[in-house]
C-alpha cells in the first residue's frame, strides 16, 4: 500500500480493499522499522491513530466517509495538536502539550484523516537542513549522510521514505519546497492567507504559510482542498472561495505562458540541476506551454531583506517563551531577569538565538529605518517585479535550490552559506505567492527538482503543470531503495 | 510664582465597555477570580492569533467623531516589545505611528464659568496588561491575566493646560464625554478611568517647554488637581533655587499630599515598535463613520446648556445633573412624567443622590423609577405632603414599599392644613410652655422655632410648617 499515492489509498479504502486500521497499522510498523535511520518523527501517536482509524472505518461502513476519510498523514510539529506534545523542534517546548488543535489539524481531522504523529523540523522552523533540532538531525532517505533540507525536513523525509502518505508542512522562506526537492517529493506552499495560520507556531507571521508534502501534485490538491479557506481566528487568512482543485487542475496547460526568470538561472545554480529543470520545461513545452524569458531585477535583494524581516518578526514572536506560563523554565532563578535570560538561553538553540539577536538589532531605535524599513521597501520591489512578470506570463518555472542535498555538518559552521541556499525560494514568500516544488531527474542518485510560481490564488494552475509533468515521468513515485 | 507659567498635558486612559477583550473572546467583567477570564489568546499560547474586536473600533470612532477629530483609515496596530511577567506575548499590541483618532478638541469649563478649548493630539487603542500578585504566595509572585487584553483607549491632549484646575476640568470633561457616549463606565475606583499628567514650568513669555515630569496613574479629579498643585510648587521652588528639574516619573501619594519619584524600570525604553503582522490595517469606511455620526448622543456641555435653557435650571444644578448621562436622563424623564423641573432637579441632586450613596455603590440603577419619583414630587408641589414627610416617603419607596400615594395614605402623612387639629396643637404648645411664651413676647423671636418644633412633634410631622409658624405668630401676638 505504501507505494501508492494518497489518492490511490483513499480509493482502496472506498473500495474496501483495505481498512483504515490496516493501513494505519502498516504505516505505524514502517515507522517503527525505518524511522530509526532517518529520525523524521518527534512523536508517534499510535493509540490515537488507531482510534481515529477505527472511527474512519465505521464512517466508511456507515456510508458517511468523505474522500479523505481514513487516510493517514503526519503533522509537522509546528502545528498545535490537542493533548499531544507540540515541540516545534525546540527544547523550549519539549514539555508543551497543546490544549487546542490548529485550524489545519482540525480541518484535516474533520475530513476523517488519521494522524500518525508529529514530524521533526528545524527548531522553530529556522533552518534549511533540519540539523538544528532539539531532537537531533533528520537524515535524507536517499543518502543517510545527507540532509533532507528544512525546515520541514521531517515531513519531507517521512513522505520520501513512505512512512506517511503525506504530511503537513510550513514554508517561511522555502521550508516546504526545499526539503521537497532534497527528498524527491511534491510540496506546495499556497498563497499567503490561503491556509489559516491559527495554531501554527509563528516564526515570521507575514511570511509563514502552511502547506503540505505529498507524493503527487494530485495528492497535494486533495489536501489543499481540505485545508484551505477563511478562518475568522486568523485575521490574515483571506476570504476567497476555495475551488475544487482536483477538477480545476485538470485543465490542459496548452497555450499557457511559462516564464523563465534569467536571475534564477545564474551561475550560483548547479549545472546538473539546471539541466534537470530545463528537461521539465521542454516537457511542458511539448504539451503546448510557451516558455518566455523574463526578468525579476530585484531578486538579488531578496535574501538580505528576508533575513531582516523574518528575524525582526521572530524576535517579537518568540518573546512569549519567557519561562513564566509554559515551556522551559530554568532551575532556581535568582530574580526576574535571571528567569527570563536563563530560561531563554537554555530553551533556545544557537540558530534561534542568532535570529532573535539579528531581529532585535534590526528593530532597535536608530537602526529600524535602515534595516527593517529598507527591507520592507525591498519587499515592495520584489512584489512589483512579480506583478509585472505576471502581466506577461501565467506561471514561472525556476529551480528550488542552487545545490544538491549536502552532507550533514557541511554548512553548520557557516550560517550565511546556509542562508544563501534559500535564494530561489525566499522571493516567493516575500511576495506572498504560491509555489509548487516538483521532483525532477535525479543526479547521481540524489533528487533534484524545480518550482512553479503562480499568481495569487492560482494554486490550481500550478498543480495542473505539476500533474502534466508527473503524467510523463515517475520521479515522484520512486522510493529510496532502503525504504522500498 | 507669578513669573512662572505652568504647562500641563494629560494622557487619559479609558477602559472601553466592550464585553470581550480587544483581541480575544474572553470576558472583561471586573472582579473574577484570577485567570478565570484569560483564554489561550490572552495566555499567548504558541500558535494563537489576535483578532480585533470591532466593537472597540466602533467606540474609538464614536469618541473621535464626538470631539471633531479625524478618523484615520486605515489605522495600524503595532507591537510594543518588552519583557514583563504580566505581558504574556512579550509585546503589547498598541497603536504607534498610525492611531485611529487624530486631533480633535475638548472644551473645558472652569469654576468661574470661563471656558477654554484644549486640543487633542490623538487617541489610540491598546490592550491592558495583567497584574502581578505579591501577597499570599510564600515570598513568590503570581500573575493574574484577567486584565490582560482588556481594551483601553488612551486620549492624549496637547500640552495646553495652564493650571491644575484646568487639568481637573479637562479630566472631568473627558469623563463626561466617554460616559455619555457609553463607551466607558467611568469607574475610577476600579481603574476604568485614570490619567497620567505631564507637567513642566517655564518663565512667562518663553516658548520652549521646560523639563517635564510625568505623574502616573491618577484616578480622581481631586487628586489630579492636588498632585499638580504640589508638583507646580515643587518645581518652582527647585527652579528658583537654581536646581534642575529631572525628567522623571512620579507618583502622587494622596495621604501625604505629595509626589514621589517612582522606581525606574531597569530596562531601557527601546520598545522596537513595528506594525503587528498578525493584524491587518483597520479600515473604517465612510458608511460606518456616517452611521456612527448619526448615532452620536447629546454630549454633556450641550445638554447642560439645553437643561438651563429649556427648564430654567440654575447652571450649577444642571452641571451636577450632566455629570452622568443616566441622571440627566432620569431628570428629564421625571419632568416628562409631570414633576416640576426645579423640584425634580433639587430632589434628584439632593435626596436621590444621598440614597444612592448611602446604599451599595455597586447599584447602578435607582430602585425608584423617574416616573414614581415624579408622582411624589407632584405631591410636594401641590402641598399634599410636607418636604420632611416626603423624605420619609422616598425612603420607604427606596425600600420597595410601593408608590408615593400608597405610602402617604398608609402612613397617614397627608399634610394637615389649617383646621381644628392645628388650632388645638398650637394652643396646647403655648399653654404647656408659658415661660417660653412670655420670653417670646418679651422679644426673644428665635423661640418661635421652639414652638414650631413642639407643634410638629404633636402632629407627628404632618403639619405644614409654614402654616404652623403663621398660626403661632398670630396667637403668641394676640395673647
Amino acid at each position: 500500500m505504501h507505494e501508492r499515492t494518497l489518492l490511490e489509498q483513499a480509493q482502496a479504502l472506498r473500495a474496501g480493499e483495505v481498512s483504515s486500521v490496516e493501513l494505519t497499522r502498516s504505516y505505524l510498523e514502517r515507522i517503527k522499522a525505518h524511522d530509526g535511520s532517518i529520525n523524521s518523527f518527534i512523536t508517534v501517536t499510535e493509540e490515537q491513530a488507531l482510534a481515529q482509524a477505527e472511527a474512519a472505518d465505521r464512517a466508511h461502513s456507515a456510508g458517511e466517509a468523505g474522500p479523505l476519510t481514513g487516510v493517514p498523514l503526519a503533522h509537522k510539529d509546528i502545528f498545535c495538536t490537542r493533548g499531544v506534545k507540540t515541540s516545534c523542534g525546540s527544547r523550549m517546548l519539549d514539555n508543551f502539550v497543546s490544549p487546542y488543535d490548529a485550524t489545519v489539524v482540525e480541518r484535516l481531522g474533520a475530513a476523517g484523516m488519521v494522524m500518525l504523529g508529529k514530524t521533526n523540523m528545524d527548531e522553530f522552523a529556522m533552518g534549511s537542513s533540519n540539523e538544528p533540532s532539539h531532537y537531533g538531525p533528520v537524515r535524507n532517505p536517499w543518502d543517510l549522510e545527507r540532509v533532507p533540507g528544512g525546515s520541514s525536513g521531517g515531513s519531507a523525509a517521512a513522505v520520501a521514505a513512505r512512512l506517511a502518505p503525506a504530511a503537513t508542512a510550513t514554508d517561511t522562506g522555502g521550508s516546504i519546497r526545499q526539503p521537497a526537492t532534497f527528498c524527491g517529493v511534491t510540496g506546495l506552499k499556497p498563497t499567503y492567507g490561503r491556509v489559516s495560520r491559527f495554531g501554527m507556531v509563528a516564526y515570521a507571521s507575514s511570511l509563514d504559510q502552511g502547506g503540505m508534502l505529498g507524493v503527487s501534485a494530485e495528492d497535494c490538491a486533495a489536501l489543499l482542498g481540505a485545508m484551505a479557506g477563511f478562518d475568522s481566528r486568523d485575521s490574515t487568512s483571506v476570504d476567497h472561495p476555495v475551488p475544487d482543485y482536483s477538477k480545476e487542475m485538470a485543465q490542459p496547460i496548452d497555450g499557457l505562458r511559462l516564464g523563465l526568470p534569467k536571475e534564477f538561472f545564474d551561475d550560483r545554480l548547479d549545472a546538473r540541476i539546471r539541466a534537470a529543470v530545463e528537461e521539465a520545461v521542454a516537457a511542458w513545452e511539448g504539451q503546448g506551454a510557451k516558455p518566455v524569458e523574463i526578468s525579476l531585477p530585484n531578486l538579488e535583494l531578496a535574501t538580505p531583506a528576508y533575513y531582516v524581516i523574518a528575524s525582526a518578526e521572530c524576535s517579537s514572536n518568540l518573546a512569549r517563551y519567557d519561562g513564566v506560563r509554559y515551556g522551559h523554565r530554568c532551575q532556581d532563578p535568582e530574580d526576574l531577569e535571571d528567569l527570563f535570560c536563563r530560561s531563554r538561553e537554555e530553551g533556545f538553540g544557537a540558530e534561534v538565538r542568532r535570529r532573535i539577536m539579528l531581529g532585535t538589532y534590526a528593530l532597535s531605535a536608530g537602526y529600524r529605518d535602515a534595516y527593517y524599513g529598507r527591507a520592507q521597501r525591498v519587499r515592495q520591489l520584489i512584489r512589483r517585479d512579480f506583478q509585472q512578470a505576471f502581466e506577461k506570463v501565467d506561471a514561472i518555472a525556476a529551480p528550488v535550490s542552487p545545490v544538491l542535498p549536502f552532507k550533514l555538518g557541511e554548512k553548520m559552521q557557516d550560517p550565511v552559506a546556509m542562508y544563501l541556499i534559500d535564494c530561489y525560494t525566499i522571493p516567493v514568500n516575500l511576495a506572498g505567492l504560491p509555489g509548487l516544488s516538483l521532483p525532477a531527474r535525479p543526479v547521481d542518485g540524489l533528487p533534484t527538482g524545480m518550482q512553479l510560481i503562480g499568481n495569487y490564488f492560482d494554486e490550481a494552475q500550478l498543480l495542473g503543470f505539476g500533474a502534466a509533468w508527473q503524467r510523463e515521468t515517475d520521479w515522484h513515485r520512486q522510493v529510496p531503495p532502503e525504504f522500498a | 510664582m507669578s513669573e512662572w507659567e505652568t504647562v500641563i498635558g494629560l494622557e487619559v486612559h479609558t477602559q472601553l465597555s466592550t464585553r470581550s477583550k480587544l483581541f480575544s473572546a474572553a470576558s472583561t467583567q471586573f472582579g473574577a477570580e484570577p485567570n478565570r477570564q484569560a483564554c489561550g489568546i490572552d495566555l499567548a499560547l504558541p500558535g494563537v492569533l489576535p483578532v480585533v474586536n470591532r466593537e472597540a473600533i466602533r467606540m474609538a470612532v464614536l469618541f473621535g467623531l464626538s470631539v471633531g477629530a479625524k478618523i484615520r483609515t486605515p489605522c495600524v496596530f503595532a507591537r510594543k516589545n518588552y519583557f514583563y511577567p504580566d505581558l504574556p506575548r512579550g509585546y503589547q499590541i498598541s497603536q504607534y505611528e498610525l492611531p485611529i483618532v487624530e486631533g480633535g478638541m475638548i472644551e473645558i469649563e472652569l469654576q468661574d464659568g470661563s471656558r477654554r478649548q484644549i486640543d487633542l493630539t490623538r487617541a489610540h487603542l491598546e490592550e491592558d496588561a495583567g497584574k502581578l500578585l505579591h501577597e499570599g504566595y510564600a515570598g513568590e509572585s503570581a500573575v493574574d491575566l484577567n486584565r490582560a487584553g482588556v481594551p483601553l483607549m488612551e486620549i492624549v491632549s496637547e500640552p495646553q493646560m495652564r493650571s491644575p484646575e484646568e487639568a481637573s476640568a479637562y479630566m472631568r470633561a473627558v469623563h463626561g464625554i466617554v460616559t455619555f457616549l457609553e463607551i466607558c463606565d467611568g469607574n475610577m475606583e476600579q481603574g476604568s478611568f485614570r490619567c497620567d499628567a505631564n507637567i513642566s514650568m517655564r518663565r512667562k513669555g518663553e516658548t520652549e517647554l521646560g523639563v517635564k515630569v510625568e505623574l502616573k496613574n491618577i484616578n480622581s479629579f481631586r487628586f489630579v488637581e492636588r498632585a499638580l498643585r504640589y508638583e507646580q510648587q515643587r518645581q518652582v521652588e527647585a527652579l528658583e533655587s537654581g536646581e534642575p528639574i529631572i525628567q522623571e516619573t512620579r507618583q502622587y501619594d494622596p495621604a501625604a499630599d505629595r509626589t514621589r519619584p517612582m522606581r525606574v524600570k531597569e530596562y531601557a525604553d527601546d520598545y522596537r515598535y513595528f506594525p503587528d503582522p498578525d493584524l491587518l490595517p483597520v479600515v473604517v469606511d465612510e458608511a460606518m463613520q456616517a452611521e456612527l455620526a448619526e448615532s452620536l448622543p447629546e454630549l454633556p456641555q450641550a445638554r447642560k446648556a439645553r437643561l438651563v435653557e429649556q427648564y430654567a435650571l440654575a447652571a450649577d444644578l444642571a452641571a451636577v445633573l450632566v455629570q452622568s448621562r443616566q441622571w440627566a436622563d432620569y431628570f428629564e424623564a421625571a419632568v416628562e412624567a409631570g414633576a416640576s423641573a426645579s423640584t425634580a432637579a433639587r430632589w434628584i441632586t439632593g435626596e436621590v443622590f444621598a440614597h444612592m450613596h448611602k446604599h451599595s455603590t455597586e447599584e447602578v440603577e435607582p430602585p425608584v423609577s423617574a416616573d414614581s419619583l415624579a408622582q411624589l414630587l407632584k405631591c410636594i408641589d401641590s402641598g399634599v405632603v410636607s418636604n420632611s414627610a416626603a423624605k420619609e416617603v422616598l425612603a420607604a419607596m427606596w425600600q420597595g414599599e410601593g408608590e408615593a400615594e400608597t405610602i402617604i395614605e398608609a402612613r397617614g402623612l397627608r399634610q394637615v392644613g389649617a383646621g381644628a387639629d392645628l388650632d388645638q396643637w398650637v394652643d396646647q404648645a403655648i399653654e404647656a410652655h408659658p415661660d417660653e411664651a412670655a420670653q417670646y413676647r418679651g422679644g426673644k423671636d428665635r423661640l418661635l422655632g421652639f414652638f414650631v418644633g413642639q407643634v410638629m412633634k404633636a402632629s407627628g410631622g404632618k403639619a405644614d410648617p409654614k402654616q404652623v409658624s403663621e398660626q403661632l405668630r398670630a396667637k403668641l401676638q394676640v395673647d
